[in-house]
C-alpha cells in the first residue's frame, strides 16, 4: 500500500529518531498554545479525530489492511461509554475505558472474520461488519435509534477534577491523545512493528521466515479498533452525546479520507489530516451539502495527484521521516 | 386462505416475490461488479452510484425530453457506459500498476461527488417514477397476485445476466476477455487491443449498473442515496459468492435477495441484517467464498 521508498537502512535510524522526536516536541508545544487563540471545543474534536485517524493508520501504514469499518469501533465505542457515564454512572476515566474495551472485543471479534481474505476483500468485509452493527445500532433500544444518547455527563475525573469547564476537558483530551500516540510510536518502533512492516511488505516472506503472520494481523487489528474506541469514548464524553453518525459507514470514510490527506504510514500525517478535514468541516459550514462533494474531490486528488499526504510530501521534501 | 407454515401463503409468496426482485438487482450489480474487477482488478466503489445515476437518467429523459421507460432503458445505459468510459480513460488507467486499494479509494470518492452532487440538486426526498403503461396491472395466478412489472424485471435481470455469463464463458470474445485477465501482455502479442478492451469492459459493467437503475426507478423511489444504501450488500453478496466466478455473482444475488425476502416473513427484526450474517458464517467455512478459487 505505502511507497516502496519507504525501506528504512540501518544507519539512517538515529536521524530518523531526532526528526520524529523534533517533530513530536513541536506538536506538544502547538497543543499547549493552542488554546489561547482556537476554540476548545474545536481542539478536541480534532483531537478525538486525531487519534481515531492514528488508529486507523496502525492498520493500513504498518500492516497494509485498509479497515472500512473503522466506524464500528469508533461509534460503539461512544454508545457505550455514553451509557456508561449516563446509565451507569460510571465516572469519566472508567467510561472512557469502557469504549475502549468495546472497541477491543468487538476487534477482535469482526478482525479474526476479517483477515481470512485480503487486499480488498478485506476492505469489503469489513465494512460489511460494520454496516451489519449499523443495524443493530438503529434497531437497539439503549442506543435512542435516531436521538442517540444525549445529555451525557461529564463527570469528574476521578472524582476529584470537574471536567465541565471546557479548558480542564481540554488537558484530559490532549493528555490522552499525547499518552495514544506515543504508544502508537513505540509499537511501530519495537521488534512488534518491524514483523508487522514485513508482513506489508511481503506477507510470503514473513511466513516463509516462520512468523504466524495470521496472529500479527489479529493483534494489530485489535489494538487498533481498542485505540480508536478510545477515541469514540472520548469524543461521547467531550460532546456528551453519542449517535448514529459515528456508526455510520461514511464515517469510516472519513477516517480513510483524513489518513489519506495526511499521509498513509506516516507517524504525523493522520493528525495534520484530522485537523485539516475537521477544519475544513466547521469552517466550510456555509457551502452546506457541497462540503461531501469537495471531500469526493480531495479523494480522488489525493490517489491521482499525491498519494503521500501533506506529511508524506513534506517529509519526501525535507528527506526526514515523520 | 391457505397457510404454510402459520404464514398466510398471500403473505409468504408476495415477500418471495419482493425478494427475487431485490435478488434480481443484487445479481446485476455484483456480476457488474464481478465483470469489471475480472479485467481491471478494481472494485468499482462507484457501482451504487452509477446505478443511481441510471435512475436519474431516466427521470431526466422522461422529465426533459418526454420519451419514456422503454426508450430510457436503452439511452441511459448508454450515456452512463459513456460517463464510465471516459472516468477509466482519465482517471483508473494511471491506478493499474499501484495497488488494489487506490483503485477502492479513488472510486469512492467518485461516489462521494457524483451523490453529493444529486442530493445539491434534487435533496434526499426521492423523486416518483411512473411504471409504463404497457406492464401495469398483473396476474392472477391463483396463490397470489403478481404485478407484471416485476415480473418483467426478474425475467429481464435473468436474461441479461445468463447473456453476460453466455457472452464469456462460451464465445470467443469472452474467451478473448479471459485469456487477457490471465496475461494481457501475451493476448496483445496476438494483435488484440487489450487497453480498449478494459475500457469497454468498464463502460459495460457501469451501463450494467445503469439499466438496473432504470429497471429499479419505477419500483423504488428516485433518490440520491438508493445506490449507497444498497452497494455495501452487494458487497457482503460478492464477499459470499465469492468473485471468481460469474456464475456465482448470478446464484448468489437471486438466492441471498429470497433468503432475505424469507426472512422479512419469519424474523423481520432480522431481515437487515441477515445478509452480513451469512457472510459471517460463509467467512468462516469457506473464506474464498461460496463459488470462489481460492487465491
Amino acid at each position: 500500500m505505502v511507497a516502496a521508498t519507504e525501506t528504512i537502512t540501518a544507519p539512517a535510524h538515529s536521524a530518523e529518531g531526532r526528526s520524529e522526536f523534533i517533530a513530536f516536541g513541536i506538536m506538544v508545544a502547538v497543543l499547549v498554545v493552542a488554546p489561547f487563540f482556537i476554540y476548545p471545543l474545536f481542539l478536541m474534536q480534532a483531537l478525538c479525530f486525531a487519534l481515531f485517524a492514528c488508529a486507523f493508520n496502525l492498520l493500513i501504514g504498518y500492516v497494509g489492511l485498509l479497515s472500512f469499518g473503522h466506524a464500528l469501533y469508533f461509534g460503539w465505542a461512544s454508545y457505550l461509554s455514553a451509557h456508561a457515564a449516563k446509565v451507569w454512572g460510571l465516572p469519566p476515566e472508567l467510561a472512557i475505558l469502557t469504549g475502549a474495551a468495546t472497541g477491543a472485543v468487538l476487534g477482535l471479534i469482526a478482525g479474526s472474520l476479517a483477515i481470512r481474505r485480503q487486499g480488498i476483500y478485506f476492505a469489503m468485509i469489513t465494512l460489511a461488519l460494520a454496516q451489519m452493527m449499523y443495524f443493530f445500532a438503529v434497531q437497539a433500544k439503549f442506543t435512542g435509534g435516531e436521538d442517540g444518547i444525549q445529555g451525557v455527563p461529564r463527570g469528574k475525573l476521578f472524582g476529584l477534577i470537574d471536567l465541565t469547564s471546557h479548558n480542564t476537558m481540554y488537558a484530559l483530551v490532549v493528555v490522552i491523545f499525547l499518552a495514544c500516540f506515543l504508544f502508537i510510536l513505540r509499537i511501530i518502533n519495537s521488534p512488534f512493528g518491524e514483523v508487522l512492516k514485513a508482513i506489508r511488505e511481503n506477507e510470503p516472506r514473513a511466513i516463509s521466515l516462520g512468523y504466524k503472520t495470521d496472529r500479527y494481523k489479529l493483534v494489530a487489528f485489535v489494538l487498533s479498533a481498542t485505540l480508536a474506541g478510545l477515541a469514540g469514548g472520548t469524543k461521547a464524553i467531550v460532546f456528551q452525546i453519542a449517535s448514529l453518525t459515528d456508526v455510520h459507514w461514511a464515517m469510516s470514510g472519513e477516517v480513510v479520507l483524513m489518513t489519506l490527506v495526511g499521509g498513509l504510514g506516516t507517524v504525523f500525517g493522520p493528525v495534520v489530516g484530522a485537523f485539516v478535514i475537521i477544519a475544513m468541516q466547521n469552517y466550510l459550514n456555509a457551502l452546506d451539502q457541497w462540503v461531501t462533494v469537495i471531500q469526493g474531490i480531495i479523494f480522488v486528488a489525493c490517489v491521482l495527484l499525491f498519494r503521500r499526504g501533506i506529511i508524506g510530501e513534506l517529509a519526501n521534501l525535507l528527506k526526514i521521516k515523520l | 386462505m391457505v397457510e404454510i407454515f402459520g404464514i398466510p401463503s398471500q403473505a409468504l409468496f408476495s415477500q418471495l416475490l419482493i425478494g427475487l426482485i431485490n435478488g434480481s438487482f443484487y445479481a446485476l450489480l455484483s456480476l457488474g461488479l464481478a465483470v469489471i474487477f475480472g479485467m481491471l482488478n478494481i472494485i468499482n466503489f462507484t457501482h451504487g452510484a452509477q446505478y443511481m445515476m441510471g435512475a436519474f437518467a431516466a427521470y431526466l429523459i422522461l422529465t426533459y425530453s418526454g420519451l419514456g421507460y422503454w426508450s430510457a432503458l436503452i439511452i441511459a445505459p448508454i450515456v452512463v457506459g459513456i460517463f464510465g468510459v471516459i472516468i477509466e480513460r482519465t482517471m483508473l488507467q494511471w491506478l493499474y500498476k499501484l495497488d488494489h486499494l487506490y483503485g477502492l479509494l479513488l472510486t469512492f470518492g467518485l461516489a462521494l461527488i457524483i451523490e453529493g452532487v444529486a442530493r445539491n440538486y434534487y435533496g434526499s426526498a426521492g423523486l416518483p417514477y411512473a411504471m409504463p403503461d404497457s406492464l401495469r396491472g398483473g396476474q392472477n395466478l391463483g396463490f397470489m397476485f403478481l404485478p407484471n412489472y416485476r415480473a418483467w424485471v426478474v425475467v429481464a435481470s435473468l436474461t441479461i445476466c445468463l447473456g453476460t455469463w453466455f457472452v464469456i464463458e462460451r464465445t470467443r470474445l469472452g474467451a478473448y476477455l479471459r485469456a487477457a485477465t490471465e496475461n494481457p501482455t501475451l493476448v496483445r502479442a496476438f494483435g488484440i487491443n487489450v487497453p480498449r478492451m478494459i475500457t469497454l469492459t468498464y463502460g459495460f459493467g457501469v451501463a450494467l449498473a445503469a439499466f438496473a437503475g432504470v429497471m429499479a426507478a419505477p419500483i423504488y423511489n428516485v433518490s440520491p442515496q438508493m445506490g449507497s444504501d444498497l452497494i455495501i450488500v452487494v458487497f457482503a453478496v460478492v464477499v459470499i459468492g465469492g468473485m471468481g466466478s460469474i456464475m456465482g455473482a448470478i446464484v448468489t444475488g437471486f438466492g441471498l435477495g429470497v433468503i432475505e425476502g424469507l426472512t422479512k416473513v419469519f424474523f423481520p427484526e432480522a431481515s437487515n441484517t441477515v445478509i452480513f450474517v451469512i457472510m459471517a458464517i460463509v467467512l468462516l467455512i469457506r473464506p474464498a467464498g461460496l463459488f470462489g478459487r481460492t487465491a
